[in-house]
Protein backbone atom coordinates (compact mmCIF):
# COMPACT_ATOMS: atom_id res chain seq x y z
CA UNK A 1 0.00 0.00 0.00
CA UNK A 2 1.24 3.49 -0.83
CA UNK A 3 2.29 5.44 2.30
CA UNK A 4 -0.23 8.12 3.21
CA UNK A 5 2.12 11.07 2.77
CA UNK A 6 3.30 9.92 -0.64
CA UNK A 7 -0.30 9.49 -1.67
CA UNK A 8 -1.20 13.03 -0.61
CA UNK A 9 1.80 14.56 -2.35
CA UNK A 10 1.16 12.60 -5.55
CA UNK A 11 -2.50 13.60 -5.51
CA UNK A 12 -1.57 17.25 -5.21
CA UNK A 13 0.93 16.91 -8.08
CA UNK A 14 -1.68 15.21 -10.29
CA UNK A 15 -4.24 17.91 -9.55
CA UNK A 16 -1.64 20.53 -10.40
CA UNK A 17 -0.98 18.84 -13.74
CA UNK A 18 -4.69 18.78 -14.52
CA UNK A 19 -4.93 22.43 -13.58
CA UNK A 20 -2.06 23.38 -15.87
CA UNK A 21 -3.61 21.42 -18.76
CA UNK A 22 -6.97 23.08 -18.13
CA UNK A 23 -5.36 26.51 -18.13
CA UNK A 24 -3.54 25.75 -21.39
CA UNK A 25 -6.80 24.74 -23.04
CA UNK A 26 -8.61 27.77 -21.63
CA UNK A 27 -6.00 30.15 -23.00
CA UNK A 28 -6.06 28.28 -26.34
CA UNK A 29 -2.42 27.30 -26.16
CA UNK A 30 -3.26 23.62 -26.35
CA UNK A 31 -5.60 22.19 -28.94
CA UNK A 32 -8.40 19.96 -27.68
CA UNK A 33 -6.99 17.12 -29.77
CA UNK A 34 -3.82 16.97 -27.72
CA UNK A 35 -5.51 18.17 -24.57
CA UNK A 36 -7.55 14.96 -24.35
CA UNK A 37 -4.34 12.96 -24.20
CA UNK A 38 -2.97 15.05 -21.37
CA UNK A 39 -6.21 15.15 -19.46
CA UNK A 40 -6.27 11.37 -19.63
CA UNK A 41 -2.71 11.24 -18.30
CA UNK A 42 -3.60 13.53 -15.43
CA UNK A 43 -6.66 11.47 -14.56
CA UNK A 44 -4.75 8.19 -14.56
CA UNK A 45 -2.09 9.72 -12.31
CA UNK A 46 -4.77 11.10 -10.02
CA UNK A 47 -6.47 7.72 -9.68
CA UNK A 48 -3.19 5.94 -8.96
CA UNK A 49 -2.23 8.58 -6.40
CA UNK A 50 -5.51 8.68 -4.49
CA UNK A 51 -6.33 5.00 -4.61
CA UNK A 52 -3.69 3.79 -2.17
CA UNK A 53 -4.09 0.11 -2.83
CA UNK A 54 -4.40 0.66 -6.56
CA UNK A 55 -0.88 -0.05 -7.66
CA UNK A 56 -0.76 -3.33 -5.76
CA UNK A 57 -4.13 -4.38 -7.11
CA UNK A 58 -3.17 -3.66 -10.72
CA UNK A 59 0.22 -5.36 -10.25
CA UNK A 60 -1.70 -8.38 -8.99
CA UNK A 61 -3.86 -8.41 -12.14
CA UNK A 62 -0.91 -8.46 -14.50
CA UNK A 63 1.11 -10.86 -12.37
CA UNK A 64 3.86 -8.57 -11.04
CA UNK A 65 4.49 -9.69 -7.50
CA UNK A 66 8.02 -8.56 -6.65
CA UNK A 67 7.85 -4.82 -7.17
CA UNK A 68 4.44 -3.24 -7.89
CA UNK A 69 5.79 0.20 -8.97
CA UNK A 70 7.33 -1.55 -12.00
CA UNK A 71 3.82 -1.58 -13.43
CA UNK A 72 3.75 2.17 -13.16
CA UNK A 73 7.05 2.49 -15.04
CA UNK A 74 5.89 0.10 -17.72
CA UNK A 75 2.64 1.97 -18.29
CA UNK A 76 4.47 5.29 -18.21
CA UNK A 77 7.07 4.19 -20.75
CA UNK A 78 4.46 2.79 -23.10
CA UNK A 79 2.46 5.97 -22.85
CA UNK A 80 5.50 8.16 -23.62
CA UNK A 81 6.35 5.99 -26.62
CA UNK A 82 2.84 6.40 -27.97
CA UNK A 83 2.94 10.15 -27.50
CA UNK A 84 6.29 10.33 -29.32
CA UNK A 85 5.02 8.19 -32.16
CA UNK A 86 2.03 10.45 -32.45
CA UNK A 87 4.32 13.46 -32.61
CA UNK A 88 6.35 11.83 -35.38
CA UNK A 89 3.22 11.50 -37.49
CA UNK A 90 2.31 15.10 -36.76
CA UNK A 91 5.80 16.30 -37.74
CA UNK A 92 5.72 14.23 -40.94
CA UNK A 93 2.42 15.72 -41.91
CA UNK A 94 3.58 19.25 -41.12
CA UNK A 95 6.77 18.87 -43.14
CA UNK A 96 4.82 17.50 -46.12
CA UNK A 97 2.49 20.46 -45.93
CA UNK A 98 5.49 22.73 -45.56
CA UNK A 99 6.96 21.42 -48.82
CA UNK A 100 3.69 21.95 -50.65
CA UNK A 101 3.42 25.49 -49.31
CA UNK A 102 7.01 26.33 -50.28
CA UNK A 103 6.41 25.06 -53.82
CA UNK A 104 3.12 26.94 -54.08
CA UNK A 105 4.77 30.12 -52.84
CA UNK A 106 7.68 29.82 -55.27
CA UNK A 107 5.37 29.24 -58.25
CA UNK A 108 3.08 32.12 -57.29
CA UNK A 109 6.04 34.41 -56.73
CA UNK A 110 7.33 33.58 -60.18
CA UNK A 111 3.92 34.38 -61.67
CA UNK A 112 3.75 37.63 -59.77
CA UNK A 113 7.20 38.63 -61.00
CA UNK A 114 6.14 37.90 -64.56
CA UNK A 115 3.03 40.06 -64.22
CA UNK A 116 5.12 42.87 -62.83
CA UNK A 117 7.50 42.68 -65.77
CA UNK A 118 4.65 42.62 -68.29
CA UNK A 119 3.02 45.62 -66.65
CA UNK A 120 6.13 47.78 -66.58
CA UNK B 1 9.82 19.04 -81.90
CA UNK B 2 7.95 22.22 -82.69
CA UNK B 3 4.64 20.36 -82.68
CA UNK B 4 4.66 20.08 -78.90
CA UNK B 5 5.32 22.67 -76.23
CA UNK B 6 8.39 21.54 -74.41
CA UNK B 7 10.17 22.63 -71.29
CA UNK B 8 13.51 21.81 -69.71
CA UNK B 9 13.43 21.53 -65.93
CA UNK B 10 16.74 22.26 -64.22
CA UNK B 11 16.99 21.94 -60.43
CA UNK B 12 19.95 23.89 -59.08
CA UNK B 13 21.41 24.68 -55.72
CA UNK B 14 24.46 26.91 -55.43
CA UNK B 15 25.49 26.28 -59.03
CA UNK B 16 26.51 29.80 -60.01
CA UNK B 17 29.60 28.41 -61.72
CA UNK B 18 27.67 26.14 -64.05
CA UNK B 19 24.05 27.26 -64.33
CA UNK B 20 24.57 30.02 -66.89
CA UNK B 21 26.34 27.65 -69.25
CA UNK B 22 23.73 24.91 -68.74
CA UNK B 23 20.86 27.27 -69.60
CA UNK B 24 22.61 28.77 -72.64
CA UNK B 25 23.49 25.32 -73.90
CA UNK B 26 19.88 24.17 -73.68
CA UNK B 27 18.69 27.36 -75.40
CA UNK B 28 21.30 26.86 -78.11
CA UNK B 29 20.28 23.24 -78.58
CA UNK B 30 16.65 24.19 -79.23
CA UNK B 31 15.37 27.76 -78.89
CA UNK B 32 11.80 26.41 -78.86
CA UNK B 33 12.46 24.63 -75.59
CA UNK B 34 11.62 26.81 -72.60
CA UNK B 35 13.86 26.46 -69.59
CA UNK B 36 12.74 26.65 -65.98
CA UNK B 37 15.44 26.66 -63.32
CA UNK B 38 14.25 25.72 -59.86
CA UNK B 39 16.54 27.44 -57.42
CA UNK B 40 16.52 25.24 -54.33
CA UNK B 41 17.44 27.78 -51.70
CA UNK B 42 20.78 28.88 -53.15
CA UNK B 43 22.85 31.39 -51.26
CA UNK B 44 24.85 32.41 -54.32
CA UNK B 45 23.92 34.07 -57.64
CA UNK B 46 22.38 30.95 -59.21
CA UNK B 47 18.94 32.51 -59.75
CA UNK B 48 20.33 35.73 -61.17
CA UNK B 49 22.66 34.02 -63.63
CA UNK B 50 19.99 31.55 -64.72
CA UNK B 51 17.59 34.40 -65.47
CA UNK B 52 20.29 36.31 -67.31
CA UNK B 53 20.89 33.28 -69.52
CA UNK B 54 17.22 33.25 -70.49
CA UNK B 55 15.57 30.84 -68.06
CA UNK B 56 12.38 31.24 -66.10
CA UNK B 57 13.47 31.04 -62.47
CA UNK B 58 11.33 29.65 -59.69
CA UNK B 59 12.96 30.35 -56.35
CA UNK B 60 12.09 28.12 -53.43
CA UNK B 61 12.01 30.03 -50.15
CA UNK B 62 14.31 27.47 -48.53
CA UNK B 63 16.11 24.27 -49.43
CA UNK B 64 13.67 21.42 -50.11
CA UNK B 65 16.15 18.86 -51.42
CA UNK B 66 16.35 17.50 -54.92
CA UNK B 67 12.95 15.76 -54.89
CA UNK B 68 11.02 18.81 -53.79
CA UNK B 69 12.88 21.02 -56.26
CA UNK B 70 12.28 18.76 -59.24
CA UNK B 71 8.62 18.38 -58.32
CA UNK B 72 8.30 22.16 -58.32
CA UNK B 73 9.50 22.08 -61.93
CA UNK B 74 6.88 19.47 -62.84
CA UNK B 75 4.19 21.55 -61.15
CA UNK B 76 5.30 24.54 -63.21
CA UNK B 77 5.15 22.44 -66.38
CA UNK B 78 1.68 21.13 -65.52
CA UNK B 79 0.27 24.54 -64.67
CA UNK B 80 1.59 26.04 -67.88
CA UNK B 81 0.29 23.22 -70.05
CA UNK B 82 3.54 21.79 -71.34
CA UNK B 83 3.23 18.47 -73.12
CA UNK B 84 6.87 17.52 -73.02
CA UNK B 85 9.40 17.96 -70.27
CA UNK B 86 13.06 17.12 -70.05
CA UNK B 87 15.07 17.16 -66.88
CA UNK B 88 18.72 18.10 -66.62
CA UNK B 89 20.91 18.65 -63.60
CA UNK B 90 22.10 22.16 -62.88
CA UNK B 91 25.76 21.18 -62.60
CA UNK B 92 26.30 20.61 -66.31
CA UNK B 93 26.81 16.84 -66.23
CA UNK B 94 23.91 16.32 -68.65
CA UNK B 95 24.81 17.28 -72.19
CA UNK B 96 21.89 18.90 -74.07
CA UNK B 97 23.42 17.42 -77.21
CA UNK B 98 22.14 14.04 -75.96
CA UNK B 99 18.56 15.29 -75.59
CA UNK B 100 17.30 14.00 -78.97
CA UNK B 101 17.96 10.44 -77.78
CA UNK B 102 15.58 11.06 -74.89
CA UNK B 103 13.00 13.19 -76.64
CA UNK B 104 12.48 11.18 -79.79
CA UNK B 105 11.07 8.04 -78.11
CA UNK B 106 8.63 10.24 -76.17
CA UNK B 107 7.48 12.01 -79.33
CA UNK B 108 7.09 8.69 -81.13
CA UNK B 109 4.94 7.48 -78.24
CA UNK B 110 7.28 4.62 -77.39
CA UNK B 111 7.20 5.49 -73.70
CA UNK B 112 5.77 7.99 -71.24
CA UNK B 113 9.13 8.46 -69.58
CA UNK B 114 12.55 8.00 -71.12
CA UNK B 115 15.59 7.82 -68.86
CA UNK B 116 19.14 8.42 -70.02
CA UNK B 117 21.31 5.65 -68.61
CA UNK B 118 25.07 5.76 -68.19
CA UNK B 119 25.23 2.00 -68.06
CA UNK B 120 22.77 0.83 -70.68
CA UNK B 121 25.51 0.24 -73.22
CA UNK B 122 28.27 -2.03 -72.00
CA UNK B 123 31.19 -0.07 -73.34
CA UNK B 124 30.16 3.03 -71.43
CA UNK B 125 33.19 4.90 -70.19
CA UNK B 126 31.43 6.07 -67.06
CA UNK B 127 32.96 4.61 -63.89
CA UNK B 128 31.86 6.25 -60.67
CA UNK B 129 33.58 5.53 -57.34
CA UNK B 130 33.11 2.00 -55.98
CA UNK B 131 30.60 2.85 -53.22
CA UNK B 132 28.40 4.76 -55.60
CA UNK B 133 28.66 2.11 -58.29
CA UNK B 134 27.66 -0.53 -55.76
CA UNK B 135 24.65 1.49 -54.63
CA UNK B 136 23.53 2.13 -58.16
CA UNK B 137 23.99 -1.55 -59.02
CA UNK B 138 21.98 -2.79 -56.05
CA UNK B 139 19.14 -0.40 -56.76
CA UNK B 140 19.16 -1.35 -60.42
CA UNK B 141 18.72 -5.03 -59.50
CA UNK B 142 15.94 -4.41 -57.01
CA UNK B 143 14.08 -1.98 -59.20
CA UNK B 144 14.41 -4.29 -62.20
CA UNK B 145 12.67 -7.02 -60.22
CA UNK B 146 9.98 -4.68 -58.94
CA UNK B 147 9.09 -3.24 -62.33
CA UNK B 148 9.71 -6.51 -64.24
CA UNK B 149 11.88 -4.71 -66.74
CA UNK B 150 15.63 -4.34 -67.03
CA UNK B 151 16.74 -1.05 -65.54
CA UNK B 152 20.42 -0.15 -65.31
CA UNK B 153 20.58 3.38 -63.98
CA UNK B 154 17.96 4.20 -61.37
CA UNK B 155 19.73 7.31 -60.16
CA UNK B 156 19.80 9.14 -63.46
CA UNK B 157 18.06 12.48 -63.44
CA UNK B 158 18.47 12.87 -67.19
CA UNK B 159 14.92 12.21 -68.37
CA UNK B 160 12.23 13.16 -70.84
CA UNK B 161 8.51 12.85 -70.10
CA UNK B 162 5.20 13.35 -71.85
CA UNK B 163 2.15 14.99 -70.28
CA UNK B 164 1.19 11.83 -68.38
CA UNK B 165 4.59 11.69 -66.77
CA UNK B 166 4.46 15.40 -65.94
CA UNK B 167 1.06 15.01 -64.31
CA UNK B 168 2.15 12.01 -62.23
CA UNK B 169 5.28 13.69 -60.92
CA UNK B 170 3.59 17.02 -60.31
CA UNK B 171 1.08 15.22 -58.10
CA UNK B 172 3.52 13.06 -56.23
CA UNK B 173 7.28 12.83 -56.19
CA UNK B 174 9.61 11.16 -53.68
CA UNK B 175 12.14 13.14 -51.66
CA UNK B 176 15.70 11.77 -51.46
CA UNK B 177 17.30 9.92 -54.34
CA UNK B 178 13.88 10.42 -55.92
CA UNK B 179 14.68 8.68 -59.20
CA UNK B 180 14.78 5.21 -57.64
CA UNK B 181 11.35 5.41 -56.11
CA UNK B 182 10.03 7.39 -59.04
CA UNK B 183 10.95 4.58 -61.42
CA UNK B 184 8.82 2.16 -59.43
CA UNK B 185 6.03 4.72 -59.15
CA UNK B 186 5.92 5.18 -62.89
CA UNK B 187 5.38 1.50 -63.56
CA UNK B 188 2.86 1.12 -60.75
CA UNK B 189 0.80 3.87 -62.32
CA UNK B 190 0.86 1.94 -65.58
CA UNK B 191 3.02 4.42 -67.39
CA UNK B 192 5.73 3.06 -69.62
CA UNK B 193 9.41 3.58 -69.04
CA UNK B 194 12.29 3.28 -71.46
CA UNK B 195 16.01 3.50 -70.87
CA UNK B 196 18.36 4.76 -73.54
CA UNK B 197 22.15 4.89 -73.31
CA UNK B 198 23.60 8.37 -73.01
CA UNK B 199 26.96 9.86 -72.24
CA UNK B 200 27.34 12.11 -69.26
CA UNK B 201 30.07 14.57 -68.52
CA UNK B 202 32.14 14.91 -65.40
CA UNK B 203 30.87 17.55 -63.05
CA UNK B 204 32.29 20.89 -64.07
CA UNK B 205 31.94 22.72 -60.81
CA UNK B 206 31.31 21.80 -57.22
CA UNK B 207 31.14 18.34 -55.75
CA UNK B 208 28.41 15.78 -55.76
CA UNK B 209 26.07 16.41 -52.87
CA UNK B 210 26.32 12.76 -51.88
CA UNK B 211 29.12 11.66 -49.58
CA UNK B 212 29.89 8.01 -48.75
CA UNK B 213 28.26 7.92 -45.33
CA UNK B 214 25.21 9.78 -46.47
CA UNK B 215 24.78 7.52 -49.44
CA UNK B 216 24.61 4.51 -47.12
CA UNK B 217 21.96 6.31 -45.11
CA UNK B 218 20.07 7.18 -48.28
CA UNK B 219 20.33 3.63 -49.53
CA UNK B 220 18.70 2.25 -46.41
CA UNK B 221 16.07 4.94 -46.54
CA UNK B 222 15.25 4.33 -50.19
CA UNK B 223 15.18 0.57 -49.65
CA UNK B 224 12.67 1.11 -46.87
CA UNK B 225 10.63 3.40 -49.10
CA UNK B 226 10.65 0.80 -51.88
CA UNK B 227 9.65 -1.95 -49.48
CA UNK B 228 6.79 0.04 -47.98
CA UNK B 229 5.82 1.30 -51.41
CA UNK B 230 5.05 -2.25 -52.49
CA UNK B 231 2.28 -2.39 -49.90
CA UNK B 232 0.75 0.83 -51.10
CA UNK B 233 -1.91 0.98 -53.73
CA UNK B 234 -1.55 3.25 -56.70
CA UNK B 235 -4.22 5.91 -56.51
CA UNK B 236 -5.06 8.34 -59.27
CA UNK B 237 -3.33 11.55 -58.38
CA UNK B 238 -2.44 10.31 -54.93
CA UNK B 239 0.68 8.82 -53.43
CA UNK B 240 2.18 5.60 -54.66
Amino acid sequence: MTPFRVSVMATIASLLLLLVVFELIRSRRLRERYALLWLLTGLVLLVLSAWRGGLNTIAGWVGVSTYPPAVLFAIGTLFILLVLLHYSTVISKLSDQNVILAQRLALLEQRLGERGREAS
Amino acid sequence: MAERRGIAIVPARNEEGAIGGVVSEIRAFDPELDVVVVDDGSSDRTAELAAAAGAVVVRLPFNLGIGGAVQTGFKYALEHGYELAVRLDGDGQHDPGELPKLIEPVLRGDADIVVGSRFADRDGAYRPPLARRLGIGIFARIVSVLVRQRVTDTTSGFQALNEHGIRLFADDYPHDYPEVEATVMVVRHRLTLLEVPVRMREREHGRSSITALRSVYYMIKVLLALLVGMFRRASPGGSA
